[in-house]
Protein backbone atom coordinates (compact mmCIF):
# COMPACT_ATOMS: atom_id res chain seq x y z
CA UNK A 1 0.00 0.00 0.00
CA UNK A 2 0.90 3.75 -0.95
CA UNK A 3 2.30 5.43 2.49
CA UNK A 4 1.08 9.33 2.48
CA UNK A 5 2.56 10.02 6.09
CA UNK A 6 6.03 8.39 7.20
CA UNK A 7 6.39 9.64 10.97
CA UNK A 8 9.79 8.55 12.70
CA UNK A 9 10.19 9.66 16.47
CA UNK A 10 9.21 12.74 15.56
CA UNK A 11 9.54 14.90 18.36
CA UNK A 12 8.89 18.69 19.42
CA UNK A 13 10.16 20.38 22.72
CA UNK A 14 9.42 24.25 23.70
CA UNK A 15 12.09 24.79 25.91
CA UNK A 16 12.55 21.81 28.36
CA UNK A 17 9.01 21.27 27.63
CA UNK A 18 8.31 17.77 25.11
CA UNK A 19 5.20 18.65 23.60
CA UNK A 20 5.18 15.63 21.22
CA UNK A 21 7.79 12.75 22.40
CA UNK A 22 8.98 10.48 19.43
CA UNK A 23 5.61 9.64 17.61
CA UNK A 24 6.13 6.96 14.94
CA UNK A 25 3.29 5.86 12.49
CA UNK A 26 2.03 5.69 8.97
CA UNK A 27 -1.00 6.49 7.13
CA UNK A 28 -1.95 4.93 3.62
CA UNK A 29 -3.82 6.15 0.42
CA UNK A 30 -7.30 6.46 0.75
CA UNK A 31 -7.07 6.29 4.67
CA UNK A 32 -9.22 7.91 6.98
CA UNK A 33 -7.54 8.68 10.16
CA UNK A 34 -8.68 9.74 13.03
CA UNK A 35 -5.95 11.43 15.28
CA UNK A 36 -7.16 11.46 18.86
CA UNK A 37 -6.63 13.00 22.36
CA UNK A 38 -7.24 15.28 25.17
CA UNK A 39 -6.36 19.19 25.34
CA UNK A 40 -2.85 19.14 25.79
CA UNK A 41 -1.50 15.90 24.43
CA UNK A 42 0.42 17.54 21.64
CA UNK A 43 -1.97 17.15 18.90
CA UNK A 44 -2.11 20.54 17.59
CA UNK A 45 1.78 20.75 17.76
CA UNK A 46 2.08 17.12 15.60
CA UNK A 47 -0.47 17.98 13.09
CA UNK A 48 1.33 21.73 12.47
CA UNK A 49 4.40 19.84 12.33
CA UNK A 50 3.01 17.43 9.46
CA UNK A 51 1.81 20.54 7.58
CA UNK A 52 4.99 21.97 7.31
CA UNK A 53 3.89 24.72 9.44
CA UNK A 54 6.64 23.85 12.51
CA UNK A 55 10.03 22.24 11.96
CA UNK A 56 10.56 19.67 14.28
CA UNK A 57 13.21 19.33 17.27
CA UNK A 58 13.84 15.59 15.82
CA UNK A 59 13.17 12.77 14.02
CA UNK A 60 11.74 12.34 10.42
CA UNK A 61 8.62 12.97 8.92
CA UNK A 62 7.40 12.42 5.21
CA UNK A 63 4.11 14.05 3.91
CA UNK A 64 2.47 13.22 0.33
CA UNK A 65 6.49 12.19 -0.13
CA UNK A 66 7.91 15.33 0.92
CA UNK A 67 10.41 15.67 3.86
CA UNK A 68 8.43 17.89 6.72
CA UNK A 69 11.53 19.64 7.83
CA UNK A 70 13.66 20.44 4.50
CA UNK A 71 10.86 20.41 2.32
CA UNK A 72 7.97 22.43 4.32
CA UNK A 73 6.94 24.37 0.92
CA UNK A 74 6.57 21.28 -1.25
CA UNK A 75 4.06 19.78 2.26
CA UNK A 76 2.06 23.18 1.76
CA UNK A 77 1.43 22.93 -1.82
CA UNK A 78 0.69 19.27 -2.08
CA UNK A 79 -2.00 19.06 1.15
CA UNK A 80 -5.34 20.47 2.11
CA UNK A 81 -6.43 21.77 5.04
CA UNK A 82 -9.66 23.06 6.79
CA UNK A 83 -10.23 23.77 10.60
CA UNK A 84 -14.29 24.71 11.75
CA UNK A 85 -11.97 28.10 13.40
CA UNK A 86 -10.42 28.78 9.54
CA UNK A 87 -11.95 28.01 6.53
CA UNK A 88 -13.31 30.36 4.29
CA UNK A 89 -13.48 34.13 4.03
CA UNK A 90 -16.48 35.45 5.13
CA UNK A 91 -16.77 39.01 3.59
CA UNK A 92 -16.05 36.71 0.02
CA UNK A 93 -18.48 35.53 -2.52
CA UNK A 94 -19.09 31.64 -3.13
CA UNK A 95 -17.18 32.34 -6.05
CA UNK A 96 -14.51 34.27 -4.77
CA UNK A 97 -13.54 31.74 -2.39
CA UNK A 98 -12.96 28.93 -4.75
CA UNK A 99 -11.21 31.40 -7.29
CA UNK A 100 -8.86 32.82 -4.38
CA UNK A 101 -8.18 28.99 -3.07
CA UNK A 102 -7.83 27.70 -6.42
CA UNK A 103 -5.19 30.11 -7.08
CA UNK A 104 -3.05 29.66 -3.67
CA UNK A 105 -2.69 26.08 -4.91
CA UNK A 106 -1.26 27.17 -7.79
CA UNK A 107 -4.55 25.45 -10.14
CA UNK A 108 -4.24 27.45 -13.59
CA UNK A 109 -7.06 29.64 -14.28
CA UNK A 110 -8.85 28.11 -17.15
CA UNK A 111 -8.93 24.64 -14.41
CA UNK A 112 -10.30 27.12 -12.00
CA UNK A 113 -13.20 28.07 -14.08
CA UNK A 114 -14.03 24.33 -15.13
CA UNK A 115 -13.45 23.06 -11.83
CA UNK A 116 -15.73 25.44 -10.13
CA UNK A 117 -18.64 25.01 -12.09
CA UNK A 118 -18.40 21.02 -11.56
CA UNK A 119 -18.26 21.99 -7.81
CA UNK A 120 -21.21 24.44 -7.33
CA UNK A 121 -23.31 21.69 -9.78
CA UNK A 122 -22.04 18.91 -7.55
CA UNK A 123 -22.86 20.38 -4.55
CA UNK A 124 -26.59 22.08 -5.49
CA UNK A 125 -25.10 25.38 -4.77
CA UNK A 126 -24.99 26.98 -8.51
CA UNK A 127 -27.45 29.53 -7.10
CA UNK A 128 -25.66 30.60 -4.21
CA UNK A 129 -22.38 31.14 -6.93
CA UNK A 130 -22.67 34.95 -6.12
CA UNK A 131 -23.73 34.95 -2.51
CA UNK A 132 -21.55 35.98 -0.07
CA UNK A 133 -20.50 32.91 2.11
CA UNK A 134 -21.70 34.53 5.34
CA UNK A 135 -25.51 34.60 4.62
CA UNK A 136 -24.50 30.90 3.92
CA UNK A 137 -26.19 28.65 6.91
CA UNK A 138 -23.66 26.56 9.00
CA UNK A 139 -24.03 23.44 6.76
CA UNK A 140 -23.70 24.74 3.88
CA UNK A 141 -20.06 26.70 4.51
CA UNK A 142 -19.13 23.10 5.96
CA UNK A 143 -19.34 21.83 2.88
CA UNK A 144 -17.83 24.15 0.46
CA UNK A 145 -15.06 24.62 3.02
CA UNK A 146 -14.54 21.45 2.79
CA UNK A 147 -14.48 21.07 -1.11
CA UNK A 148 -12.37 23.69 -1.25
CA UNK A 149 -9.66 22.44 0.71
CA UNK A 150 -9.31 19.57 -1.86
CA UNK A 151 -9.94 21.58 -5.02
CA UNK A 152 -6.60 21.34 -6.12
CA UNK A 153 -6.97 17.41 -5.65
CA UNK A 154 -3.93 16.86 -2.91
CA UNK A 155 -3.02 13.89 -1.38
CA UNK A 156 -4.05 14.18 2.00
CA UNK A 157 -6.19 16.76 3.33
CA UNK A 158 -5.74 18.05 6.93
CA UNK A 159 -9.30 18.25 9.02
CA UNK A 160 -8.72 19.68 12.32
CA UNK A 161 -12.30 19.16 14.45
CA UNK A 162 -14.32 20.07 11.46
CA UNK A 163 -17.62 19.06 12.63
CA UNK A 164 -17.52 21.40 15.99
CA UNK A 165 -21.02 23.02 16.91
CA UNK A 166 -22.41 21.49 13.24
CA UNK A 167 -26.04 20.11 13.74
CA UNK A 168 -26.24 16.51 13.93
CA UNK A 169 -27.86 16.06 10.42
CA UNK A 170 -25.34 17.76 8.34
CA UNK A 171 -22.48 16.33 10.60
CA UNK A 172 -23.66 13.23 8.60
CA UNK A 173 -23.76 14.61 5.88
CA UNK A 174 -20.22 15.76 6.44
CA UNK A 175 -19.05 12.64 6.42
CA UNK A 176 -20.46 11.35 3.91
CA UNK A 177 -18.28 13.50 1.92
CA UNK A 178 -15.47 12.31 4.02
CA UNK A 179 -16.15 8.88 2.56
CA UNK A 180 -16.33 9.83 -1.21
CA UNK A 181 -13.14 11.73 -0.97
CA UNK A 182 -11.27 8.67 0.85
CA UNK A 183 -13.28 6.59 -2.02
CA UNK A 184 -11.46 8.94 -4.50
CA UNK A 185 -8.24 7.98 -3.56
CA UNK A 186 -7.17 11.08 -0.85
CA UNK A 187 -6.13 10.35 2.52
CA UNK A 188 -8.08 12.08 5.51
CA UNK A 189 -6.50 12.96 8.37
CA UNK A 190 -8.97 14.25 10.77
CA UNK A 191 -9.08 15.04 14.58
CA UNK A 192 -12.53 15.72 16.39
CA UNK A 193 -13.76 15.47 20.06
CA UNK A 194 -17.21 13.89 19.13
CA UNK A 195 -16.49 10.49 19.89
CA UNK A 196 -18.93 8.44 17.50
CA UNK A 197 -17.44 9.86 14.48
CA UNK A 198 -13.94 8.47 16.00
CA UNK A 199 -15.95 5.01 14.96
CA UNK A 200 -15.72 6.37 11.21
CA UNK A 201 -12.26 5.96 10.77
CA UNK A 202 -10.51 3.31 9.13
CA UNK A 203 -7.67 3.48 12.06
CA UNK A 204 -7.40 6.00 14.90
CA UNK A 205 -4.64 7.02 17.44
CA UNK A 206 -4.83 8.71 20.59
CA UNK A 207 -2.28 11.01 22.10
CA UNK A 208 -1.61 10.77 25.70
CA UNK A 209 1.08 13.52 27.36
CA UNK A 210 2.62 13.95 23.62
CA UNK A 211 3.33 10.54 23.07
CA UNK A 212 0.97 7.68 21.06
CA UNK A 213 -0.56 5.43 23.26
CA UNK A 214 -2.88 3.38 20.98
CA UNK A 215 -3.15 2.88 17.20
CA UNK A 216 -5.30 0.79 15.67
CA UNK A 217 -9.19 0.11 13.80
CA UNK A 218 -12.10 1.55 16.47
CA UNK A 219 -12.43 -2.40 16.45
CA UNK A 220 -9.34 -3.82 17.64
CA UNK A 221 -9.39 -1.05 20.23
CA UNK A 222 -12.46 -1.66 21.69
CA UNK A 223 -11.66 -5.31 21.69
CA UNK A 224 -8.13 -4.25 23.43
CA UNK A 225 -9.56 -1.84 25.95
CA UNK A 226 -13.13 -4.23 26.50
CA UNK A 227 -15.06 -0.94 25.68
CA UNK A 228 -18.44 -0.52 24.24
CA UNK A 229 -17.14 2.37 22.42
CA UNK A 230 -14.82 4.71 21.49
CA UNK A 231 -15.47 7.09 24.73
CA UNK A 232 -14.53 4.00 26.50
CA UNK A 233 -11.14 3.54 24.93
CA UNK A 234 -10.94 7.54 25.27
CA UNK A 235 -11.46 7.67 29.10
CA UNK A 236 -9.47 4.56 29.94
CA UNK A 237 -6.28 6.25 27.71
CA UNK A 238 -6.98 9.86 28.87
CA UNK A 239 -7.50 9.42 32.22
CA UNK A 240 -3.71 8.30 32.25
CA UNK A 241 -2.31 11.38 31.38
CA UNK A 242 -0.40 13.00 34.14
CA UNK A 243 0.33 16.16 31.96
CA UNK A 244 -2.38 18.40 33.34
CA UNK A 245 -1.72 21.49 30.96
CA UNK A 246 -5.01 21.72 30.05
CA UNK B 1 -32.69 40.56 48.03
CA UNK B 2 -34.40 39.08 45.34
CA UNK B 3 -36.71 36.71 47.98
CA UNK B 4 -39.45 35.11 46.54
CA UNK B 5 -39.31 35.08 42.86
CA UNK B 6 -42.30 32.69 42.71
CA UNK B 7 -42.24 29.38 40.68
CA UNK B 8 -39.85 29.93 37.95
CA UNK B 9 -35.89 31.07 37.70
CA UNK B 10 -36.57 32.35 34.01
CA UNK B 11 -39.87 32.93 32.88
CA UNK B 12 -40.11 33.63 28.48
CA UNK B 13 -43.19 34.43 26.91
CA UNK B 14 -43.29 34.82 22.99
CA UNK B 15 -40.03 36.25 23.08
CA UNK B 16 -38.83 37.79 19.61
CA UNK B 17 -35.42 38.85 18.34
CA UNK B 18 -34.60 39.68 14.48
CA UNK B 19 -31.17 41.26 13.60
CA UNK B 20 -30.79 43.22 10.62
CA UNK B 21 -32.10 42.69 7.67
CA UNK B 22 -33.48 39.69 8.25
CA UNK B 23 -31.96 37.12 10.47
CA UNK B 24 -34.64 35.61 12.84
CA UNK B 25 -32.64 34.61 15.93
CA UNK B 26 -35.69 33.88 18.04
CA UNK B 27 -39.15 33.32 17.03
CA UNK B 28 -41.61 33.76 19.47
CA UNK B 29 -40.55 31.70 22.03
CA UNK B 30 -41.66 30.47 25.70
CA UNK B 31 -39.67 28.84 28.28
CA UNK B 32 -40.06 28.09 31.84
CA UNK B 33 -37.23 26.91 33.50
CA UNK B 34 -38.00 25.73 37.46
CA UNK B 35 -35.01 26.27 40.10
CA UNK B 36 -32.57 24.27 41.92
CA UNK B 37 -32.15 22.20 38.72
CA UNK B 38 -29.44 21.96 35.65
CA UNK B 39 -31.58 22.84 32.66
CA UNK B 40 -29.80 22.22 28.85
CA UNK B 41 -30.49 24.59 25.66
CA UNK B 42 -29.38 22.04 23.19
CA UNK B 43 -28.87 22.71 19.68
CA UNK B 44 -26.50 24.04 16.98
CA UNK B 45 -24.39 26.73 15.97
CA UNK B 46 -26.60 29.57 14.71
CA UNK B 47 -29.33 28.17 16.82
CA UNK B 48 -30.14 31.32 18.31
CA UNK B 49 -28.58 30.13 22.13
CA UNK B 50 -26.23 33.10 22.36
CA UNK B 51 -29.06 35.48 21.80
CA UNK B 52 -31.12 33.70 24.30
CA UNK B 53 -28.97 33.89 27.19
CA UNK B 54 -27.37 37.68 25.58
CA UNK B 55 -31.22 38.45 26.31
CA UNK B 56 -31.84 37.13 29.82
CA UNK B 57 -28.86 38.18 31.12
CA UNK B 58 -29.77 42.03 29.56
CA UNK B 59 -26.99 42.74 27.74
CA UNK B 60 -29.65 43.19 24.04
CA UNK B 61 -33.03 43.74 23.87
CA UNK B 62 -35.55 41.80 22.24
CA UNK B 63 -37.91 42.89 19.77
CA UNK B 64 -41.32 41.07 21.17
CA UNK B 65 -42.28 39.84 24.39
CA UNK B 66 -41.75 39.27 27.76
CA UNK B 67 -39.36 37.93 30.02
CA UNK B 68 -38.22 37.94 33.83
CA UNK B 69 -34.95 36.11 35.48
CA UNK B 70 -35.73 35.19 39.06
CA UNK B 71 -38.70 37.33 39.37
CA UNK B 72 -37.00 40.48 37.71
CA UNK B 73 -38.32 41.73 34.32
CA UNK B 74 -35.55 41.92 32.12
CA UNK B 75 -36.00 45.43 30.80
CA UNK B 76 -37.10 46.99 33.94
CA UNK B 77 -35.19 45.57 36.62
CA UNK B 78 -32.10 44.87 34.66
CA UNK B 79 -29.52 45.81 37.64
CA UNK B 80 -31.24 42.99 40.09
CA UNK B 81 -30.61 41.06 37.35
CA UNK B 82 -27.45 41.74 37.29
CA UNK B 83 -26.81 41.47 41.00
CA UNK B 84 -28.28 37.79 41.16
CA UNK B 85 -27.15 36.02 37.74
CA UNK B 86 -23.74 34.74 37.11
CA UNK B 87 -22.50 34.56 33.33
CA UNK B 88 -20.15 32.51 31.18
CA UNK B 89 -20.23 33.69 27.74
CA UNK B 90 -18.81 31.42 24.94
CA UNK B 91 -15.67 33.56 24.42
CA UNK B 92 -13.76 33.78 26.95
CA UNK B 93 -14.01 37.61 28.09
CA UNK B 94 -11.90 37.74 31.04
CA UNK B 95 -8.53 40.41 31.44
CA UNK B 96 -5.76 38.95 29.55
CA UNK B 97 -3.44 41.00 31.17
CA UNK B 98 -4.54 40.56 34.38
CA UNK B 99 -3.36 37.85 36.82
CA UNK B 100 -5.66 34.74 37.77
CA UNK B 101 -5.47 35.91 41.29
CA UNK B 102 -6.42 39.78 39.50
CA UNK B 103 -8.94 38.92 37.62
CA UNK B 104 -10.71 37.18 40.78
CA UNK B 105 -10.52 39.73 42.99
CA UNK B 106 -11.67 42.33 40.30
CA UNK B 107 -15.04 40.44 39.62
CA UNK B 108 -15.23 39.46 43.30
CA UNK B 109 -14.93 43.94 43.66
CA UNK B 110 -17.55 44.61 41.30
CA UNK B 111 -19.73 42.71 42.40
CA UNK B 112 -19.29 44.28 45.95
CA UNK B 113 -17.89 41.58 47.96
CA UNK B 114 -14.78 39.58 48.51
CA UNK B 115 -13.24 36.24 47.39
CA UNK B 116 -12.54 35.24 51.04
CA UNK B 117 -16.37 35.99 51.80
CA UNK B 118 -17.47 33.27 48.58
CA UNK B 119 -14.28 31.21 48.30
CA UNK B 120 -16.32 28.01 49.72
CA UNK B 121 -18.46 27.61 46.80
CA UNK B 122 -15.54 28.09 44.31
CA UNK B 123 -12.66 26.60 46.34
CA UNK B 124 -12.77 22.86 44.47
CA UNK B 125 -12.67 24.26 41.45
CA UNK B 126 -10.41 27.35 41.96
CA UNK B 127 -8.27 25.26 43.63
CA UNK B 128 -6.65 23.49 40.54
CA UNK B 129 -5.65 26.77 39.12
CA UNK B 130 -4.59 28.26 42.18
CA UNK B 131 -1.17 27.04 41.76
CA UNK B 132 -1.14 29.28 38.46
CA UNK B 133 -2.59 32.67 40.24
CA UNK B 134 0.38 34.70 39.53
CA UNK B 135 0.33 33.77 35.96
CA UNK B 136 -1.88 36.54 33.61
CA UNK B 137 -5.00 35.17 32.33
CA UNK B 138 -3.87 35.37 28.36
CA UNK B 139 -1.06 32.90 29.14
CA UNK B 140 -3.76 30.35 30.24
CA UNK B 141 -4.47 26.82 28.50
CA UNK B 142 -8.19 26.20 27.17
CA UNK B 143 -8.51 24.30 30.19
CA UNK B 144 -7.14 26.86 32.97
CA UNK B 145 -9.36 29.59 31.24
CA UNK B 146 -12.25 27.41 31.69
CA UNK B 147 -12.34 27.42 35.19
CA UNK B 148 -10.99 30.98 35.92
CA UNK B 149 -13.82 32.01 34.08
CA UNK B 150 -16.28 29.63 35.90
CA UNK B 151 -14.86 30.93 39.61
CA UNK B 152 -15.38 34.36 38.37
CA UNK B 153 -18.92 33.99 37.35
CA UNK B 154 -19.33 32.41 40.54
CA UNK B 155 -17.78 34.54 43.03
CA UNK B 156 -20.70 37.03 44.08
CA UNK B 157 -22.89 33.64 44.90
CA UNK B 158 -25.47 34.12 42.38
CA UNK B 159 -28.85 32.31 42.59
CA UNK B 160 -28.78 31.57 38.31
CA UNK B 161 -25.57 30.79 36.73
CA UNK B 162 -25.86 30.56 32.82
CA UNK B 163 -23.15 28.80 31.02
CA UNK B 164 -22.62 29.80 26.96
CA UNK B 165 -21.33 26.34 25.59
CA UNK B 166 -18.70 25.77 28.05
CA UNK B 167 -17.59 22.80 26.82
CA UNK B 168 -17.21 23.78 23.17
CA UNK B 169 -14.02 22.13 22.27
CA UNK B 170 -13.24 20.25 24.86
CA UNK B 171 -12.32 16.82 25.08
CA UNK B 172 -13.94 14.03 25.99
CA UNK B 173 -12.62 13.71 29.79
CA UNK B 174 -12.77 17.35 30.73
CA UNK B 175 -16.04 17.69 30.07
CA UNK B 176 -16.87 15.16 31.95
CA UNK B 177 -15.06 16.56 34.84
CA UNK B 178 -16.83 20.17 33.86
CA UNK B 179 -20.33 18.30 34.25
CA UNK B 180 -19.19 17.20 37.53
CA UNK B 181 -18.17 20.80 38.50
CA UNK B 182 -21.81 21.54 37.60
CA UNK B 183 -23.92 19.01 39.35
CA UNK B 184 -21.93 20.12 42.77
CA UNK B 185 -22.72 23.40 42.03
CA UNK B 186 -26.91 22.37 41.80
CA UNK B 187 -26.40 20.75 44.64
CA UNK B 188 -25.49 24.30 46.38
CA UNK B 189 -28.73 24.85 45.37
CA UNK B 190 -27.87 27.41 42.52
CA UNK B 191 -29.90 27.03 39.16
CA UNK B 192 -27.83 26.50 36.24
CA UNK B 193 -28.83 27.18 32.73
CA UNK B 194 -26.47 25.79 30.07
CA UNK B 195 -26.31 25.49 26.66
CA UNK B 196 -24.51 22.84 24.71
CA UNK B 197 -24.34 21.96 20.81
CA UNK B 198 -22.90 18.33 22.13
CA UNK B 199 -26.13 16.27 22.26
CA UNK B 200 -24.80 13.40 24.72
CA UNK B 201 -24.09 16.24 27.21
CA UNK B 202 -28.15 16.15 27.34
CA UNK B 203 -28.29 13.11 29.83
CA UNK B 204 -26.57 15.30 32.14
CA UNK B 205 -29.71 17.90 32.53
CA UNK B 206 -32.62 17.41 34.14
CA UNK B 207 -34.36 19.46 31.88
CA UNK B 208 -33.75 19.72 28.03
CA UNK B 209 -35.15 22.68 25.37
CA UNK B 210 -33.93 21.23 22.23
CA UNK B 211 -33.64 24.64 19.88
CA UNK B 212 -33.11 24.70 16.08
CA UNK B 213 -33.43 27.77 13.87
CA UNK B 214 -34.53 30.24 16.66
CA UNK B 215 -37.44 27.74 17.65
CA UNK B 216 -37.76 25.12 20.32
CA UNK B 217 -38.07 21.64 18.77
CA UNK B 218 -39.28 20.46 22.17
CA UNK B 219 -38.90 21.08 26.30
CA UNK B 220 -39.45 17.99 28.48
CA UNK B 221 -37.34 15.67 30.75
CA UNK B 222 -34.26 13.83 28.72
CA UNK B 223 -36.32 10.67 29.75
CA UNK B 224 -39.40 12.18 28.25
CA UNK B 225 -38.09 13.20 25.02
CA UNK B 226 -37.00 9.43 24.29
CA UNK B 227 -40.42 8.00 25.51
CA UNK B 228 -42.35 10.28 23.14
CA UNK B 229 -40.15 9.00 20.42
CA UNK B 230 -42.91 7.22 17.71
CA UNK B 231 -40.96 6.06 15.10
CA UNK B 232 -39.05 2.59 15.33
CA UNK B 233 -35.27 2.88 15.36
CA UNK B 234 -32.79 -0.23 14.29
CA UNK B 235 -29.23 -0.59 14.66
CA UNK B 236 -27.95 -2.14 11.21
CA UNK B 237 -24.47 -3.43 10.80
CA UNK B 238 -23.10 -5.17 8.28
CA UNK B 239 -19.57 -6.35 6.80
CA UNK B 240 -19.71 -3.60 4.51
CA UNK B 241 -20.79 0.20 6.10
CA UNK B 242 -21.05 2.13 2.78
CA UNK B 243 -22.73 0.05 0.89
CA UNK B 244 -25.52 -0.70 4.07
CA UNK B 245 -26.23 3.00 3.52
CA UNK B 246 -27.05 3.27 0.03
CA UNK B 247 -28.81 0.08 0.24
CA UNK B 248 -30.91 1.19 3.24
CA UNK B 249 -31.82 4.39 1.67
CA UNK B 250 -33.53 2.94 -1.10
CA UNK B 251 -36.09 1.14 0.76
CA UNK B 252 -38.97 3.25 0.54
CA UNK B 253 -39.97 1.97 3.97
CA UNK B 254 -37.12 3.44 5.96
CA UNK B 255 -37.36 7.06 6.48
CA UNK B 256 -34.35 7.93 7.47
CA UNK B 257 -31.10 5.97 7.78
CA UNK B 258 -27.76 7.53 9.50
CA UNK B 259 -24.15 6.45 10.93
CA UNK B 260 -24.28 6.72 14.68
CA UNK B 261 -20.76 5.72 16.01
CA UNK B 262 -20.13 1.70 14.56
CA UNK B 263 -23.38 1.30 13.30
CA UNK B 264 -26.50 2.85 11.42
CA UNK B 265 -29.41 3.72 12.91
CA UNK B 266 -32.67 2.79 10.53
CA UNK B 267 -36.04 4.97 11.25
CA UNK B 268 -39.05 3.16 10.42
CA UNK B 269 -42.74 4.46 10.56
CA UNK B 270 -46.13 2.58 11.12
CA UNK B 271 -43.60 -0.47 11.48
CA UNK B 272 -44.23 -0.41 7.73
CA UNK B 273 -40.81 -2.72 7.60
CA UNK B 274 -39.96 -5.85 10.65
CA UNK B 275 -36.17 -6.78 11.51
CA UNK B 276 -36.85 -10.33 9.26
CA UNK B 277 -37.34 -7.88 6.68
CA UNK B 278 -34.86 -5.69 6.86
CA UNK B 279 -32.48 -8.80 7.48
CA UNK B 280 -33.85 -10.49 4.29
CA UNK B 281 -33.27 -7.64 2.35
CA UNK B 282 -29.78 -7.16 3.07
CA UNK B 283 -28.93 -10.92 2.30
CA UNK B 284 -30.44 -10.35 -0.65
CA UNK B 285 -27.90 -7.33 -1.56
CA UNK B 286 -24.78 -9.54 -0.52
CA UNK B 287 -24.36 -8.11 3.06
CA UNK B 288 -22.76 -10.66 5.41
CA UNK B 289 -22.42 -10.54 9.73
CA UNK B 290 -25.31 -8.51 9.28
CA UNK B 291 -26.66 -7.15 13.34
CA UNK B 292 -30.28 -5.88 13.51
CA UNK B 293 -31.70 -4.86 16.71
CA UNK B 294 -34.28 -2.65 17.92
CA UNK B 295 -33.49 0.05 20.01
CA UNK B 296 -34.36 2.86 22.06
CA UNK B 297 -33.45 5.85 20.51
CA UNK B 298 -31.08 8.71 21.60
CA UNK B 299 -31.33 12.41 22.24
CA UNK B 300 -29.57 12.71 18.99
CA UNK B 301 -32.27 10.81 17.33
CA UNK B 302 -34.89 12.78 18.50
CA UNK B 303 -33.11 15.99 17.39
CA UNK B 304 -32.70 14.65 13.91
CA UNK B 305 -36.62 13.51 13.77
CA UNK B 306 -37.76 16.57 15.31
CA UNK B 307 -35.97 18.99 13.16
CA UNK B 308 -37.25 16.88 9.34
CA UNK B 309 -40.39 17.83 11.22
CA UNK B 310 -39.55 21.56 11.95
CA UNK B 311 -38.60 21.31 8.38
CA UNK B 312 -41.68 19.63 7.08
CA UNK B 313 -43.52 22.41 8.53
CA UNK B 314 -41.90 24.97 7.16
Amino acid sequence: MEKVIEVQNLTKKFGDFTAVDHISFEVYKGEIFGFLGANGAGKTTAMRMLCGLLPPTSGKGLVAGFDIHTQSEEVKRNIGYMSQKFALYEDLKVWENIRLYGGIYGVPEDEIIKKTDELLKRLGFEKERNSFVKSLPLGWKQKLAFSVAIFHEPKIVFLDEPTGGVDPVTRRQFWEMIYEAADRGITVFVTTHYMDEAEYCDRVSIMVDGRIDALDSPKNLKNQFKANNMDGVFQQLARRASRKAD
Amino acid sequence: MTGNYGEFAVCCENITKTYPPDIQALKNIDLKVSPHQIFGIIGPDGAGKTTLFRMLTTLILADEGKATVLGYDVVNDYQEIRKYVGYMPGRFSLYQDLTVEENLKFFASVFGTTVEENYDLIKNIYRQIEPFKNRRAGQLSGGMKQKLALSCALIHKPKLLILDEPTTGVDPVSRREFWEMLQNLKNEGITILVSTAYMDEAGLCDTIALILNGEFLKIDTPKNIVQQFEPEIFSVQSNQRSKLLTDLRRLPEVSSCYAFGDSIHVTVENKKISEEELQNFLLKNGHEQIEIAKIEPTVEDCFMELSKQQEENN
